[in-house]
């Protein structure tokens, strides 16, 4: 059947500066560019780009641009041209459209509608260069109060994880990732002294000497789920949910179950892993309850188990729920989060945003008296140390990123993962491509990122007169909205710009 | 059989006895938390010389022996609550009762034995070593059981089940042997073997085309996998006081996966893709 949808993207190729090395040819894992012997000539068949820009990122002359097509449909408000091919793509397949990464719709963005407080004459800033800043959380249940004998705390502390940066690694399989990527994770979240989440692909053998510094997920798979794995991870999660596909399972499609894929997730090699959207063991809270302490006598009570679900409506009264059920941490995952495989109706459509979600939460948690039972994580498209300050403000304990950290690799929002072919070697399991990315360089740009945005964020700390991240959780009159309405403001619980 | 009923303590010499012996300890579980109780287990096994812990008046504690590891047998008399055995590693446990829901849950190794009847989910996503179970189990039972390499957990049911079982089923074997379904009798279950994409499901007994989930594929088992079941039965006559010959007397049936992607079908990647030949995506649609 002959294709009816145009090329997304325009390859242009500067013959003058194309130097005919082929880096192209190597480099483009979605077969774009072909080197003609005969003609000495490379052709591009457009039709087959993703705009992952790695070509034009490795030419060694910049002989290329990629670029949007320029073909434009006659113009229709309702009928864009993202609504034609999704009709067009269906009527060739009459199958699920499945896409990687989060949801990339124009809804209003809250971080970008809250601006942050500084100090100015009634008390001073701190200059976080001379000063120290505290930026160390610990994850965990706290108790509901401290008794203190002698001078000496008595009071039975429930297990603590200690974070040196309230930023860590978002959860990403072993086979939704390659090996490399997985392992720069943990070698930075080592470095960085902070956390990196396994997924829920299980936990690779070699990996397990980054316990301290890993977060297991036991979600409705579990795969790869040991008594090792429980044991050896510094805080067990249960997924519920994730905010790019709420309500919906994981699919790793078998092009992408290699035999150590296989091995790891305990299924035959190049099935199709599927994890039920439901966990079969979890219809109520009560059943979650189930879970959760299944687990604890299965770590000995030593870990925080966490829950995460994704931003969705009520996820407030669920959240409350879960810290009922003995949930040590609530992990809320709003839906920009990405993902290896989403289907794209879902990915666009349902879920909210992590702001919204998160403000929620810890406001209900608190009016119940019950927020220091639970820390809180929250995920779901972080940009930059500013929207993560503002996210302790409304009440995160601390923030997961994925995307973020995966663009620090080199990932440009291709959208492909779900396909095994990342140009970038991030998401891809064929050892040719996968092996691009080289998991010590890898580490080095995570560590830098984070340890660029802790830098930021200690500074805007210092100028707002906070030198502690525990004196900011929650702290909403460090916050201010601006062009929004007034449910928003209510629902965030943050005055306006001027009040 | 179908109320628990069999051999009471002290019915399996050897096995079931109280009878102090070397290493045997009993532990009287009235009044205990399942905390307390387990905290108990964990430090049993752990002393040396232990190798056999008798558990009396036993009466709904949840998770007992989940996470236990080591070589150790339990014999637990009374009913056990939910996740006995969950993510267990290594242990044998036998139940002289009833069992609840999440019997050997995410189970790792060892082996779980349960007199009578168990509840939903058993054997869910278990990993390794051995259920057998004397009558009948719930809905969702042997839930996406899973296996690699050496690695093949085994679920034998004397009974029946209820709906879904094997559903999303990755690896391992599940043995429905039918033994107190009446002459023409069918097994309860509905929706066997739903979204089946791994291992095996042998069923004793008669059952109809449309108590099948569509991902699955009829057939006669062949002569190792005879020997398969030939072993499981063995171990299960053994264990509850059986005649095997008579149990393999009757057919069984093979249900396995009759795809490794049953849904690959399904799903489209979004990009533009000029080699599509427009075949294949209905592939499962239709079943």
């Amino acid at each position: 059947m002959k294709s009816y949808l145009l090329p997304q993207f325009a390859v242009y190729r500067d013959d003058d500066k194309c130097i005919r090395c082929k880096v192209c040819v190597r480099q483009c894992s979605f077969g774009v560019h072909a080197y003609d012997d005969e003609d000495d000539e490379i052709r591009s068949n457009e039709s087959a780009c993703v705009g992952c820009q790695r070509c034009a990122t490795l030419c060694p002359t910049g002989a290329l641009v990629i670029r949007q097509h320029p073909h434009e449909f006659r113009p229709n408000a309702n009928w864009s041209e993202e609504m034609l091919l999704d009709v067009k793509r269906k009527a060739e397949t009459g199958a699920v459209t499945i896409t990687g990464m989060g949801n990339d719709k124009p809804h209003r963005v809250y971080w970008d509608h809250l601006l942050l407080n500084a100090s100015q004459v009634t008390n001073p800033s701190i200059d976080p260069l001379r000063e120290p800043m505290e930026l160390r959380t610990f994850l965990g249940r706290k108790p509901d109060g401290l008794v203190f004998k002698d001078g000496r705390l008595i009071t039975d502390m429930p297990p603590q994880v200690m974070i040196e940066t309230p930023i860590i690694f978002s959860a990403m399989s072993y086979g939704a990732i390659s090996y490399q990527a997985q392992l720069a994770f943990m070698q930075a979240a080592q470095e960085l002294g902070t956390l990196c989440n396994t997924g829920e692909g299980g936990w690779p053998m070699d990996f397990r000497r980054f316990g301290r510094n890993v977060i297991v997920q036991c979600a409705s798979g579990r795969f790869g789920v040991d008594p090792d794995y429980l044991n050896q991870a510094a805080i067990v999660e249960i997924k519920i949910g994730q905010g790019a596909k709420p309500g919906i399972g994981g699919h790793l499609p078998g092009e992408k179950v290699t035999a150590a894929v296989a091995a790891t997730r305990m299924i035959p090699e190049g099935t199709d892993a599927l994890s039920p959207a439901p966990q079969h063991d979890i219809y109520s809270i009560e059943d979650l309850s189930m879970l959760i302490y299944a687990l604890k006598e299965a770590t000995n009570y030593e870990k925080p188990i966490s829950v995460k679900i994704a931003a969705v409506h009520n996820a407030a009264a669920i959240a409350s729920g879960m810290v009922r059920a003995g949930a040590d941490i609530i992990a809320v995952d709003g839906f920009r989060g990405g993902t290896g495989a989403a289907p794209r109706v879902i990915r666009d459509n349902v879920g909210i945003p992590t702001e919204l979600a998160l403000a929620a939460i810890d406001e209900r948690l608190r009016r119940e008296g019950i927020r220091n039972r639970a820390s809180i994580l929250v995920a779901g498209g972080f940009r930059n140390s500013a929207d993560i300050i503002k996210a302790i403000a409304l009440g995160a304990d601390a923030v997961y990123i994925g995307t973020a950290a995966l663009v620090a690799m080199g990932c440009t929002l291709c959208q492909q993962c779900n396909t095994g072919k990342c140009a970038w070697g991030i998401t891809a399991q064929d050892p040719y491509i996968a092996k691009r990315l080289n998991p010590d360089i890898a580490t080095r740009r995570l560590v830098n990122l984070v340890r660029a945005w802790t830098l930021e964020i200690k500074e805007m700390l210092g100028g707002m007169g906070i030198n502690s991240i525990e004196s900011l959780r929650g702290n909403r009159l460090h916050l201010r909205g601006i062009g929004l309405q007034e449910w928003e403001l209510e629902v965030l619980g943050v005055k306006g710009a001027g009040q | 059989m179908l109320d628990g009923e069999g051999p009471g303590p002290g019915a399996r010499p050897g096995v079931a006895g109280v009878a102090p012996g070397a290493g045997c300890i009993t532990l009287d579980a009235l009044g205990r938390s399942y905390r307390e109780l387990n905290r108990t287990l964990r430090a049993l096994t752990a002393r040396r010389g232990v190798s056999r812990i008798s558990v009396t008046n036993v009466l709904g504690q949840r998770y007992i022996g989940t996470g236990l590891r080591g070589e150790i047998e339990v014999m637990l008399y009374g009913t056990p609550g939910n996740d006995l055995g969950a993510f267990m590693d290594g242990p044998v446990i036998y139940v002289y009762g009833n069992a609840q829901d999440g019997v050997g849950n995410t189970m790792n190794s060892g082996k779980i034995v349960v007199y009578g009847n168990a509840g939903d989910i058993a054997a869910m996503s278990m990993r390794g070593g051995k259920i057998f179970i004397r009558g009948n189990v719930g809905s969702r039972s042997a839930i996406h059981m899973k296996e690699c390499g050496e690695k093949r957990p085994l679920l034998v049911v004397g009974g029946t089940a209820h709906d879904f079982f094997g559903e999303y089923m990755a690896g391992g074997t599940a043995i429905l042997l039918g033994l107190n379904l009446g002459p023409g009798e069918y097994h309860k279950a509905n929706f066997i073997g739903t979204g089946m994409h791994g291992g095996e499901i042998f069923i004793r007994g008669r059952v109809d085309p449309y108590q099948l989930g569509a991902a699955v594929k009829i057939s006669q088992p062949a002569e190792d996998d005879m020997r398969l079941i030939a072993d499981a039965v063995g171990e299960f006559a053994e264990l509850f006081g059986y005649d095997v010959d008579e149990i393999m007397h009757e057919n069984f049936l093979k249900l396995s996966p009759k795809s490794l992607r049953p849904f690959a079908g399904l799903y489209h990647a979004g990009s533009r893709d000029d080699s599509y030949n427009g075949d294949g995506a209905g592939e499962c649609l239709g079943e």
